[in-house]
């Protein structure tokens, strides 16, 4: 097989064997916990959001294959000093990209990094695994969900 | 030449039969396809494949309805399989063969009909630690609804049950006893004729939950003395929407009607019903006519090639992929009971078993990697999952030696 892996990217690979924010933030105003109950696979998000909505902190916790790990990881990265409307603008845009209905080489984005999950679209299979962080994070800023599946 | 002493040894033509699921000879990602997800689902033979069309085309009509040629013709064919299937289980008479849409389907009868009347508050049911989810939940459920007690048989890290502890656990509260015979997840065999005897001492009734069993092995119900064995078609070659329940016709005749409506009657008025006798009780409505021809073929195809056979093809199978498996640095396997089906379940301490499964199928390599519907078995080894490779008949050496091959590349890509 070629050594060029579409879904497996070096950057993908490196944020799974070294994820990025993964920690408990102690005393966090936002939390989630995400379960993808076909596999088992489950992230805690946590986040501190002040009080003009910039989320000044968030990170993950938890297990899951290098899609759904390094997911979280660039998540956690991308959203860290945003405001809570620009985080959920990317998540639109990532779980549309990795579902394959926005194609971010064609339209004005706001993923940076976030592209190179865009493979998955052509792994169906594994597109919960990329949006399990995501629908945490949604629940965990949302504040009304404290457990939300990929099946909600 | 490997398959050539494959054939002289086992007595089993693989290139033969693999001549035979047009399935198998397609490309996959590229690559020539190995499949390895046999506990999941079987590929279907052409002698399957072309009596289902056969049947369609030329015979298919409703059964034990028409009074017409072609009716009578197909409810023959149907009966056959009835006679067929009696007789590939060694049951005492076809009219202890139900048929279901499933193994699943067989244990939720048994759950409902032998289960509701016969299972009350304070009674137990033993399970074994080991189940799948089919074999655990239905009882849980009904356990739930009585006030019964649902009792678990250990198993030790090699995936074997505890036969001491069984013991213990029987009591004279003890109503129901349902276990597998082979583990989906761990290809554990077990001993369900020992469990069997255990139970019958005291008179208590045994399920065995026969899904991984049927395609490896010749059963014989009445040697085994099971009161309940329940398989699944598509685990054996044949259609999905059929399978299997077997029970002696005493517990068929106490138990009540699972579904009520057309062809499970004798007589029906407004006032009142009288069910007809088993197996039609326990058939309400058409049943998948054409399926149970196809299973009728499958259990042909089967026999002909010989359970014997094909069980000593597959544990010469589970040992040289056992033995590969056991060389790739880091690999654990989960399930290493004394006596195994051909299933080999396995970890890698880094890589999660989606990303393994992922990267086998880009080289054309379709494995099975999850809880496998038994996420008891994933919890008591502390795991979220596993990969799986389980081999049939038509499996090679060389197809393991390619996922081999294929798991050097996972461990390179994850490196």
């Amino acid at each position: 097989m070629s050594e060029y892996n579409e879904l497996y990217q070096q950057v993908i690979l490196e944020h799974n064997k070294k994820p990025r924010n993964f920690r408990v933030i102690e005393g966090a105003n936002r939390y989630a916990l995400g379960k993808n109950p076909l596999c088992g696979d489950q992230f805690a998000v946590y986040a501190q959001v002040d009080d003009h909505g910039v989320i000044q902190d968030i990170s993950f916790q938890g297990m899951g294959c290098a899609i759904s790990k390094a997911s979280a990881s660039l998540m956690t990265s991308n959203i860290k000093g945003k405001t809570q409307e620009e985080a959920e603008v990317i998540k639109e845009e990532f779980q549309k990209m990795v579902m394959g209905e926005f194609h971010p080489e064609q339209q004005a984005n706001h993923l940076g990094r976030l592209t190179i999950f865009e493979g998955v679209k052509d792994y169906p299979v594994r597109v919960k695994c990329a949006t399990l962080a995501w629908h945490t994070l949604n629940a965990a800023l949302s504040g009304t969900q404290q457990e939300v599946t990929t099946e909600d | 030449m490997v398959q050539l002493m494959e054939k002289c040894t086992i007595g089993l033509d693989v290139a033969k039969i693999r001549a035979d699921f047009p399935v198998l000879d397609q490309r996959i990602n590229g690559y020539p396809l190995v499949y390895l997800d046999n506990a999941a689902t079987t590929q279907k033979p052409w002698p399957v494949i072309d009596r289902i069309r056969d049947f369609y085309a030329h015979e298919y009509a409703t059964v034990r309805r028409g009074v017409y040629s072609m009716s009578a013709r197909a409810t023959m064919a149907y009966d056959q399989v009835r006679e067929q299937v009696a007789g590939f289980i060694h049951a005492a008479s076809p009219h202890e063969i139900i048929f279901t849409k499933g193994t699943t389907e067989a244990i939720n009868l048994v759950a409902y009909s032998y289960g509701r009347p016969f299972i009350g508050a304070g009674d137990e049911i033993i399970i074994s630690a080991i189940e799948h989810h089919a074999n655990i939940v239905p009882w849980q459920q009904l356990c739930q609804e009585k006030g019964a007690v649902l009792k678990v048989i250990p198993a030790n890290e090699a995936g074997e049950l505890l036969i001491d502890e069984y013991a213990k656990l029987l009591t004279d509260n003890t109503k129901l006893v349902a276990v597998n015979y082979v583990s989906n997840s761990l290809g554990t065999i077990n001993p369900v004729k020992t469990i069997i005897d255990m139970a019958h001492e005291r008179g208590i009734p045994v399920l065995i939950d026969g899904a991984q069993s049927a395609p490896h092995m010749a059963v014989d119900v009445q040697a085994l003395d099971c009161d309940f064995y329940a398989f699944s078609g598509h685990k054996i070659y044949g259609p999905t929407g059929i399978g299997v329940l077997y029970a002696k016709m005493k517990h068929l005749e106490a138990m009540v009607p699972y579904q009520c409506g057309g062809d499970m009657i004798e007589s029906v008025t407004f006032e009142h019903t009288t069910f007809a006798k088993p197996p039609h009780k326990f058939e309400a409505g058409t049943p998948p006519i054409a399926e149970v021809i196809g299973l009728g073929a499958a259990i042909d195809y089967l026999e002909k090639l010989g359970l014997n056979n094909i069980q000593a093809y597959e544990n010469d199978l589970l040992a040289y992929g056992t033995e590969q498996l056991q060389q790739i640095e880091g690999l654990q396997i989960i399930g290493t009971a004394k006596h195994k089906a051909s299933v080999i379940s396995f970890v890698f301490p880094d890589i999660h078993p989606h990303d393994v499964g992922t990267i086998l199928d880009q080289q054309g390599i379709a494995v099975r990697a999850g809880h496998h519907c038994t996420q008891p078995v994933m919890e008591r080894f502390h795991i979220p999952a596993t990969t799986r490779a389980s081999f049939s008949f038509y499996n090679t050496h060389d197809e393991i030696d390619r996922l081999v091959e294929g798991l050097r590349h996972v461990i390179a890509v994850f490196r």
